[in-house]
């Protein structure tokens, strides 16, 4: 597999969210509006890289059967910098992704592509993995928080697209991530059957 | 290179190694942020103090002053004057009763205690409905009216109760010592926000809070609240 | 809050799964079969109530004295992934039908995020002890109780003829949202 593929099958082929069906609670969660769910992509591209990378460079020195608690620890290491820096630079994005912040370390992507990927390559691509992997998840949520905010408040990243009396308030609610996360899906689907 | 053999001792250096190592970075990177972090918040302190009481010259953050609430909560009142006069008081109060948690909000008064404005700080409340309380609150601007209708609409449907019609749910102008600030349904002045009954609860028990632990601290007057049945004052908003 | 109050929000209002989006990956991959979905809700429930425990003392007596509540995250989940490791092995000694019927979901719960969530959620709403494993108990119910109704309706979804696109995960999650429509309506309860 060349470097190329190796990045843009997290992209397409085996997005995480549309093809892999992993991390759903973030991507259900977040993604009351675009700038939330490209925000939440981000972080956790973030600390997929930065997990894939270390973890890639120290798993020759990790012993078989304390792998998963030894990535754990590293994955959570990168979890608490993101929260605090976040915390520290981007207090209002931090106050509206609140819990799920800390949640990333539970997300199945991470640990999976630990697991998967950079336990078994080299640093650079697991590196590629890890950016694939998070582009490909950020760019699920911002898809999925733009649809939400345009049905539910007639915006897409704030900007007025049609007058917020006319939005179906549903689709920023909860029941509002199911569905419009549902019919994605299905839509994703049939035009991979076409 | 060969991989490390999974026996005890190896094991367990292996995670002490890696725990040591994450431990000391991580407590690097809160030094880091620290400061940061609380830069953050004071700016976020300043900025509500800005927006719920007129425009001042002094520090207010310099004046704060902690006051103890009847019910021992720690309230901060944050001075706000104009060439040395008082031309109001931001005070940061919080409550307990809310759905979810603590709701902290700055709430602006006169320096008699009439209601300038208000800004919810943090909560934890519904999105969508409990959480709704950073607006509604606030006196309805026309085109806002229509937006709140749209909103009310849904629940409306939702729920079949009916959308607050004529009643009155700003609480800009009210004074806690003259007007009975609970809601409506409870036999108050204000109309809580629909499907959100224990969020306005809470938040009118939080500026309640801060109009008493204020007035206490200014030797107002605290009849209404403490539960008076006569009203002295009018209606002095629309 | 008074303790019904927790429960009532806890399990109908505040569903975790329909409400908050915790715990979707089991919700969704554990709940072909009602008989499956009742094994995970009481392996849930039983370890959301000790990992909440847990990590609620860890925080009072050991981060916050400290003021190393910056580890917070890396030390609850580590506490968690080893309590559901000893969870298995003790259940495997002292109570072998239990441990037959919960035994399969206990490695999938250490990534089930409503554990860590409630775990961080009872330090942030201010719970005391009492209070916080009364919550964890009535989170987990209301995990179960979204899980086995869901599990109920995906049972009769088998028989049903749906477009190509729309089998499986799709299908799921609309029926997920039009659950979590009707658990919206429990707002009114309070």
């Amino acid at each position: 597999m060349n470097n190329w593929k190796i990045f843009a099958n997290g992209l397409l082929k085996e997005n995480p969210t549309f093809t892999l069906l992993l991390g759903m609670c973030p991507t259900l969660g977040v993604t009351s509006s675009a700038g939330n769910g490209l925000g939440m992509g981000l972080a956790t591209t973030f600390v997929l890289v930065m997990s894939n990378m270390v973890i890639a460079l120290v798993k020759d020195f990790i012993p078989d059967k304390v792998r998963i608690p030894a990535f754990v620890v590293i994955i959570a290491t990168f979890v608490s910098v993101v929260e605090m820096s976040m915390q520290a630079y981007l207090p209002s994005l931090f106050a509206s992704l609140g819990l799920f912040i800390p949640l990333i370390v539970v997300n199945c992507i991470v640990l999976g592509r630990a697991e998967a990927f950079a336990s078994k390559n080299n640093p650079f691509r697991s590196i590629l993995d890890g950016l694939g992997m998070g582009l490909g998840f950020s760019m699920a949520l911002t898809l999925l928080g733009s649809v939400r905010e345009f049905l539910g408040s007639g915006k897409i990243f704030s900007l007025a697209i049609y007058p917020e009396d006319y939005g179906m308030l549903v689709f920023v609610l909860a029941p509002g991530a199911f569905l419009a996360l549902g019919f994605l899906i299905a839509i994703i689907n049939k035009l991979k059957a076409a | 290179m060969a991989k490390t053999e999974s026996t005890l001792v190896n094991m367990l250096l292996t995670l002490l190694v890696i725990a040591v190592i994450s431990g000391a970075s991580l407590g690097y990177v809160y030094k880091l942020t620290k400061a940061p972090i609380e830069q953050a918040k004071a700016a976020k302190q300043q900025a509500a103090i800005k927006d719920v009481v007129p425009e001042f010259d002094n520090d207010p953050l310099a004046e704060a002053k902690t006051l103890q609430s009847e019910d021992g909560l720690e309230l901060k009142m944050f001075p706000a004057k104009k060439a040395g006069e008082l031309v109001g008081v931001a005070v940061e109060t919080l409550t307990n009763n809310g759905f979810s948690g603590e709701i902290r909000i700055m709430v602006g008064m006169q320096p008699d205690g009439t209601i300038i404005n208000y800004r919810v700080l943090d909560h934890k409340e519904t999105p969508g409905l409990g959480s709704k309380m950073e607006e509604w609150f606030r006196p309805q601007a026309p085109k806002a009216d229509a937006t709140a209708d749209q909103e009310t609409s849904f629940a409306k449907w939702l729920y079949g109760i009916k959308a607050s019609g004529g009643g009155n749910r700003s609480i800009v102008g009210m004074n806690p010592g003259k007007n009975k600030m609970i809601v409506s349904k409870d036999g108050g002045e204000v109309d809580a926000i629909t499907a959100a009954t224990i969020s306005s609860r809470a938040f009118l028990d939080a500026v309640v809070r801060a109009y008493k632990t204020y007035a206490k601290e200014a030797n107002l007057s605290t009849d209404a609240v403490s539960g008076a049945t006569t009203k002295e004052g009018g209606k002095n908003y629309e | 809050m008074t303790y019904a109050l927790i429960v009532i929000s806890a399990i109908f209002v505040n569903n975790v799964v329909l409400a908050q989006f915790l715990g979707i990956c089991p919700f969704l991959g554990v709940s072909k079969r009602i008989s499956t979905a009742i094994g995970m809700t009481g392996a849930v429930t039983f370890v959301m109530i000790i990992a909440t425990l847990m990590t609620f003392l860890l925080q009072k007596l050991v981060l916050e004295p400290f003021e190393i509540t910056y580890l917070q995250t890396i030390s609850f989940i580590l506490v968690i992934a080893a309590l559901v490791q000893l969870v298995e092995i003790i259940l495997k000694k002292i109570s072998p039908p239990l441990y037959q019927a919960l035994g399969v979901f206990l490695p999938l719960i250490t990534t089930n995020c409503a554990i860590l969530g409630v775990a961080i959620m009872v330090i942030q709403k201010n719970y005391n002890l009492v209070e916080s494993v009364v919550f964890a108990g009535a989170t987990a119910l209301g995990f179960g109780l979204a899980l086995i109704t869901f599990a109920g309706i995906r049972e009769q979804l088998d028989l049903v003829d749906l477009p190509k696109g729309m089998s499986g995960t799709p299908i799921a999650l609309v029926v997920s949202g039009l659950l979590a429509l009707a658990f919206m309506g429990f707002a009114g309860l309070v």
